[in-house]
């Protein structure tokens, strides 16, 4: 088995090298858990073709190199198309990240055509009704054909199932439907707990059985597909006592930038509303990732406070999820409370404990910015 | 999709989430592998570049070009 370079490190020599653009915030889907911002769904000064085609220029030309089209549901751009074009003619990689409702044959041949290399598609479930409960459409038919379609058209594809406790006792079943579309990676990723996530917790988490279950089904798995499909399992940081290396540190190797030209240095960072992210409208693209204090704020670790600041694995985990640390204390210069050692701990813990008993509150669906499946044709 | 990258000064090997960034040889090594040249013909190219003898590159060919292949960034043509 192959050895060399098994020693994984993760550097863009100070470059943005993972550029993500979250070209609308719209979606025709209501996930439960979505990332996206709860209070910015009618956004509608969205970037226009050109202003992404200078972002996408600009991004190549500070060492950008893997691009991804995300949202909202990026296919209800109508030039999505063209900005997939001009991303693969500057030698990107490009990255469609998609719930699949929205494409059709036609348009994936054109984003075929357009140099569109890999897709990640978005599903909730093994079966319809979970589908239907997790995303409010009934959605699932639909994402078992574009699957099809996309490998039938060579797409080398990622399958993402978002878990959480709503659909777990699946993983099983959506395995085997992976395997039986024939997908070269799933990725299981325990539901991350921002926005409309955060907001409906306790209905999403699962209980540490649960996920111990899961996690040797993903195993046995593994070893009956062996080199067939690569199966990811993501453990939420809740349960590990360590917080994620966010985003490989604050403005290190990533930016994401929003509908409407606010740069980020990730998705998540606009619940952080106490700052005021620059916006490639106004500013230069370079200018905000070299020189803007949003981007210097967390960047290295001079920022941190203790138990941080003196803490061996600082260089591991970078203290942790800065949106995190924010949302759960109130202040993002804190320890991650993800992290064991912070003092905050306890509001992870207290939330587990509560996975354990069963939820009586509902399952809020992310409302607004909804679109009319009917009205498109 | 493999492709020299100015701004890192090395080849890299990009797939669906992931960057791989070689060294030197490696991304001479890779460059190679179009389909058109065998295995030799790589020998005989670093063999001419860098000081060391035939044997020792051959076998460090031969090595990475395992790891290519368990890795899925080569095919096996003929």
């Amino acid at each position: 088995m192959a050895k060399v370079g098994s020693k994984l490190r993760l550097d863009g020599n100070g470059a943005p090298i993972w550029l993500l653009l979250e070209l609308t915030y719209k979606c025709p889907l209501k996930c439960a858990f979505c990332s996206n911002p709860t209070d910015l769904d009618d956004l509608d000064n969205e970037l226009s073709t050109d202003e992404w085609k200078q972002v996408i220029r600009d991004a190549k030309n500070m060492g950008s190199m893997q691009i991804g089209f995300s949202g909202g549901e990026p296919t209800l751009r109508k030039d999505l198309e063209e900005l997939v074009e001009e991303a693969n003619n500057l030698g990107y990689y490009t990255n469609l990240i998609t719930s699949g409702i929205g494409l059709t044959i036609k348009r994936l041949e054109r984003l075929k055509k357009a140099g569109l290399r890999h897709i990640q598609l978005g599903m909730q479930s093994s079966e319809p009704m979970t589908t239907h409960w997790l995303s409010g459409v009934d959605c699932f038919d639909k994402k078992i054909k574009i699957a099809k379609e996309i490998k039938r058209l060579g797409f080398p594809m990622v399958l993402n199932v978002p878990i959480s406790k709503i659909n777990i006792h699946l993983v099983p079943q959506i395995i085997e439907l992976a395997a039986e579309i024939g997908v070269e990676y799933l990725e299981l990723a325990n539901v991350q707990y921002y926005n409309w996530a955060l907001i409906n917790r306790e209905q999403l988490m699962p209980t540490q059985e649960e996920l111990l279950k899961a996690e040797a089904q993903v195993i046995a798995a593994r070893q009956r597909l062996g080199d067939k499909m690569t199966l990811f399992f993501v453990i939420p940081d809740y349960f590990e006592g360590r917080p994620k290396a966010c985003m490989n540190g604050w403005g290190s190797i990533h930016l994401t930038v929003a509908p409407d030209g606010t740069v980020l240095p990730c998705s998540q960072a606009r619940s952080m509303q106490h700052l005021n992210f620059p916006n490639v409208r106004n500013q230069d693209l370079s200018w905000i990732w070299h020189k803007s204090n949003e981007f210097h704020l967390y960047r290295g670790d001079s920022w941190m406070k203790e138990p941080c600041r003196s803490c061996s694995e600082k260089t591991t985990d970078f203290g942790g999820c800065r949106c995190q640390a924010f949302l759960l204390t109130g202040d993002a210069s804190n320890t991650d409370p993800a992290c064991s050692k912070s003092p905050h701990h306890s509001l992870i813990t207290d939330a587990v404990k509560q996975a354990n008993n069963s939820s009586k509150t509902p399952l809020i669906a992310r409302e607004a910015g909804w679109v009319d499946l009917s009205a498109q044709s | 999709m493999f492709r020299w990258e100015p701004s890192q000064d090395a080849y890299v090997i990009m797939y669906p989430e992931g960057i791989v960034k070689l060294n030197q040889t490696a991304g001479e090594i890779l460059n190679y592998c179009d389909g058109q040249h065998y295995i030799g013909d790589i020998v005989a190219g670093l063999t001419e570049k860098f000081d060391a003898s035939e044997s020792f590159i051959f076998e460090q060919v031969n090595d990475f070009l395992e790891v290519s292949y368990g890795k899925g960034w080569i095919k096996i043509t003929s």
